[in-house]
């Protein structure tokens, strides 16, 4: 059992960093990813972390050093929201197709205009295709612990891909939570140091970055492609062995109350936690609702989620973004998920929580009625954005 | 080794080619050149880190590589941001024992789009933070891998295909961007300009940057044939001329203090230098006067701080 | 022999797309590339070497006799040889047809 502390999230991501051994650190700040910078910087300075660390001029930049530092085999990290994602954006493609085990944190933060500095998932939503293996994880302690999850899974050369832990914005980054510390030994056990396959170094001289012809392009893509899909079973064996380390064991989709329910609510990220307790609420009153929670958004568990779902008659899907002129992403994604299927529940979706606006247990129940007064008038597979004034 | 050598003692260097036969650059690419005598300075302990551009393509179709060292290409205007993180990847590695401690340089290529334009900041941002690498900027004087578009590195006048030479506006009305002088500008311990048409120099001046402790940056001419609408067996007499004319004056800044490389009784008339070239062919006489009298003057400024030594 | 990229099946790709055969581009006949082709007067040549190092193709290399020949598989016959030759031992002269 390790320590038991309360602290800052985004300290405990730093903390985690550490502990994970990692080489290179350059990020540039965003509200609100500034706290596991600042605590980086400080771990660094004092001589309690072996690293490179440096604040460079750009998100850009940030993500362009991990990938030259990657690509030499260090260990690296970086950490961003919002606007700075959108902004080495170009970037996240690129490590994706070199196939460099990189791992960055976002603080979800919302995406401009207007400017806002509070939580919502549209700057996840804005790299989905990227190629990154990509949780959504619910507290702090699955934070911590999906940094070491992180580095195993991607630098594990039959994956070798870079991964995004989302966490929301000062809902999860800037609050003081308890936290079971790892003992370092367990971690260096867990978490041996990056072997890569290949890197750039004059004892074997290898050209990376080589640009493509029509003619072998979509043989490169299906080989990524390929390559993400099968690695669901390394990300199922990393959490297996992660939970026998610590007792914490993590799914591609997790459930609370959902076996026998009619009406699933989906979430993904920390208003999941929020919904459990809607749900504990509507189950007194009798009503046939649980909870569906996505913790791995790429590469997409298919095969879980119908299991988790398939049984029920609608899903309410709860997105923290919109694809502007088209949809709610996650209730589409999740649409075509289901699509093929010949039994499958109709999914109503609704926009909420949009730029740090409070989701609360009792919005989760109206949110529910809701749906359930729309699917009665026939309107089953609804979409509209929750909570608007006007 | 840096002995003044006189006499054109092109056996002194190495025979070994780091940079392969079989690219697709163009018939008289002296760019190409450049890029051969800045591997043959640095020999097999490198890792480059090259921007998008003519010298990546031709260089880098896959499966094919005409790179006998460890190289890296990325995206167009992050070069000098990934050579900072291979060189504090290859830092922070050798610190920790987990690779044998080595003298790898770290050098970041990338053209004048690249260097003076997209990949200004990220250039800034590493020359700020002191890393130990070399950035050689291959200047070719416009966007030539994409056709030939203008840079805030083509010349006064020149015509592109985004400043053409028209009714109204008669090519390129800015003057070329002065990256050595923003290289400078940032305290770093070594700066130079350098030609291909003078190799030894080129290849002086690279090692030079190899040993120096920090970041060094060199700012290579690099003629274009297909760009500046020149034959292609004029490519070094263009580059001589270049650099006679006092158009590309060869000069290093080290720790702050310049030195002409080479100095001339008499700088040969601009008139020599263009008309070789169709990229100027619209060129006035007003037009050449001015650029000459521009180019003397900040000839006579460059030699002004090179006697000063500042 | 690097087969050329429209044979490889997707399987075969090393990860990342990394290319593992450093400096293989040499397989690649770019002398085909020319019409014209450097020829060499030996009488006038002083082996100073500019030909070879300004070649921007690395054409030329040293013979057993000490002089620097092209090698006629890179030589995309851009002239700069000839053109710079201090003596002017080299000239261009129209590559016939193979037949």
């Amino acid at each position: 059992m390790g320590k038991r502390v309360g602290m800052e999230v985004s300290i405990a991501a730093a903390e985690a960093v550490k502990q994970a051994n990692v080489d290179v650190i350059s990020a540039y700040p965003i509200t609100p990813q500034t706290h596991i910078v600042e605590h980086l910087s400080e771990l660094v300075a004092n001589g309690e972390f072996d690293a490179e660390f440096f604040c460079v001029e750009s998100e850009h930049s940030a993500l362009s050093v991990c990938v030259g530092a990657a690509a030499t085999g260090a260990r690296t990290f970086t950490c961003t929201s919002s606007q700075g994602l959108a902004l080495m954006s170009e970037i996240t493609y690129i490590a994706s197709g070199l196939r460099l085990p990189i791992l960055m944190i976002i603080s979800n933060r919302t995406l401009s205009a207007p400017l806002s500095i509070w939580n919502d998932h549209s700057d996840a939503m804005s790299i989905r295709d990227c190629g990154w293996i990509q949780f959504f994880v619910e507290n702090g302690q699955e934070v911590y612990d999906h940094v070491f999850v992180g580095y195993r899974l991607g630098e594990d050369r039959n994956v070798l891909f870079p991964v995004i832990i989302n966490m929301d914005g000062f809902i999860l980054s800037h609050v003081i939570e308890p936290f079971e510390l790892i003992e370092q030994e367990k971690i260096d056990q867990f978490l041996p140091p990056y072997q890569p396959v290949h890197r750039l170094h004059p004892d074997r001289p290898v050209t990376m970055g080589a640009f493509a012809l029509p003619s072998i392009f979509t043989e490169t893509k299906k080989a990524q492609e390929e390559a993400i899909r099968s690695s669901i079973p390394k990300i199922l064996e990393t959490w297996k062995a992660f939970g026998d380390m610590t007792g914490r064991y993590y799914h591609p989709i997790e459930t609370y109350k959902a076996e026998d329910a009619d009406t699933l609510l989906v979430t993904m990220g920390s208003c999941g936690e929020t919904a459990s307790v809607a749900v504990d609420k509507m189950r007194e009153e009798g009503k046939s609702v649980g909870l569906v929670k996505i913790r791995l958004w790429r590469p997409f568990p298919f095969e879980a989620f119908k299991e988790a779902t398939l049984h029920s008659k609608q899903l309410v899907v709860i997105d923290r973004a919109i694809s502007v002129g088209a949809c709610g992403p996650v209730a589409a994604e999740l649409k075509a998920a289901l699509y093929g299927e010949a039994q499958r529940p109709s999914v109503y979706n609704f926009v909420a929580g949009i730029s740090g606006r409070d989701v609360t247990p009792s919005d989760f129940i109206k949110m529910v009625d809701k749906a359930e007064i729309e699917i009665e008038k026939g309107n089953k597979e609804g979409y509209e954005i929750y909570g608007v004034r006007g | 080794m840096t002995e003044n050598l006189n006499v054109f003692a092109v056996r002194t260097l190495t025979q070994k080619e780091y940079f392969a036969p079989g690219h697709r650059a163009c018939q008289g690419c002296a760019e190409a050149l450049a890029v051969r005598l800045v591997a043959k300075a640095l020999g097999r302990n490198v890792i480059i880190a090259n921007a998008t551009g003519c010298m990546e393509i031709v260089s880098s179709p896959f499966p094919f590589t005409s790179w006998r060292v460890p190289w890296f290409h990325v995206a167009f205007e992050n070069t000098a941001a990934v050579a900072s993180g291979i060189e504090s990847a290859l830092k922070v590695l050798m610190r920790k024992g987990r690779i044998p401690h080595k003298k790898i340089v770290t050098l970041a290529m990338a053209g004048d789009g690249g260097t003076a334009d997209i990949g200004l900041q990220a250039l800034s941002g590493a020359l700020e933070r002191g890393h130990d690498f070399i950035y050689i900027c291959t200047d070719n004087e416009a966007y030539m891998n994409t056709g030939i578009q203008r840079s805030s590195s083509t010349p006064f006048g020149a015509s592109t295909t985004t400043s053409p030479a028209g009714k109204v506006q008669m090519g390129q009305i800015t003057w070329k961007k002065n990256m050595p002088a923003i290289a400078a500008a940032h305290n770093i311990p070594y700066v130079a300009t350098a030609c291909p048409s003078y190799p030894i120099d080129l290849v002086q001046k690279v090692k030079k940057a190899a040993d120096i402790e920090g970041p060094a940056y060199v700012h290579i001419l690099s003629v274009c044939p297909t760009g500046w609408r020149s034959a292609p067996e004029l490519s070094i007499k263009l580059g001589r001329l270049a650099v006679e004319t006092g158009v590309f004056p060869l000069y290093e800044v080290e720790r702050g203090q310049y030195r002409l490389n080479m100095d001339f009784p008499k700088l040969k008339p601009i008139k020599d230098y263009v008309k070789l070239q169709g990229r100027f062919r619209h060129l006035t006489e007003s037009m050449i006067d001015e650029i000459e009298k521009r180019v003397h003057q900040e000839y006579e400024q460059l030699k002004e701080k090179a006697k000063k030594g500042v | 022999m690097t087969k050329p990229e429209s044979e490889w099946t997707w399987k075969e790709l090393p990860v990342g797309n990394v290319i593992l055969e450093p400096g293989n581009a040499s397989q690649y006949r770019t002398g085909d590339w020319k019409t014209l082709k450097p020829v060499l007067n030996k009488e006038l040549c002083i082996h100073c070497g500019l030909c070879y190092i300004f070649c921007p193709d690395m054409a030329y290399s040293l013979s057993a006799e000490g002089y620097f020949i092209a090698d006629l598989y890179y030589c995309k016959g851009c002239g700069i040889c000839a053109k710079e030759c201090p003596t002017g031992a080299i000239s261009m002269v129209l590559e016939e047809e193979e037949k």
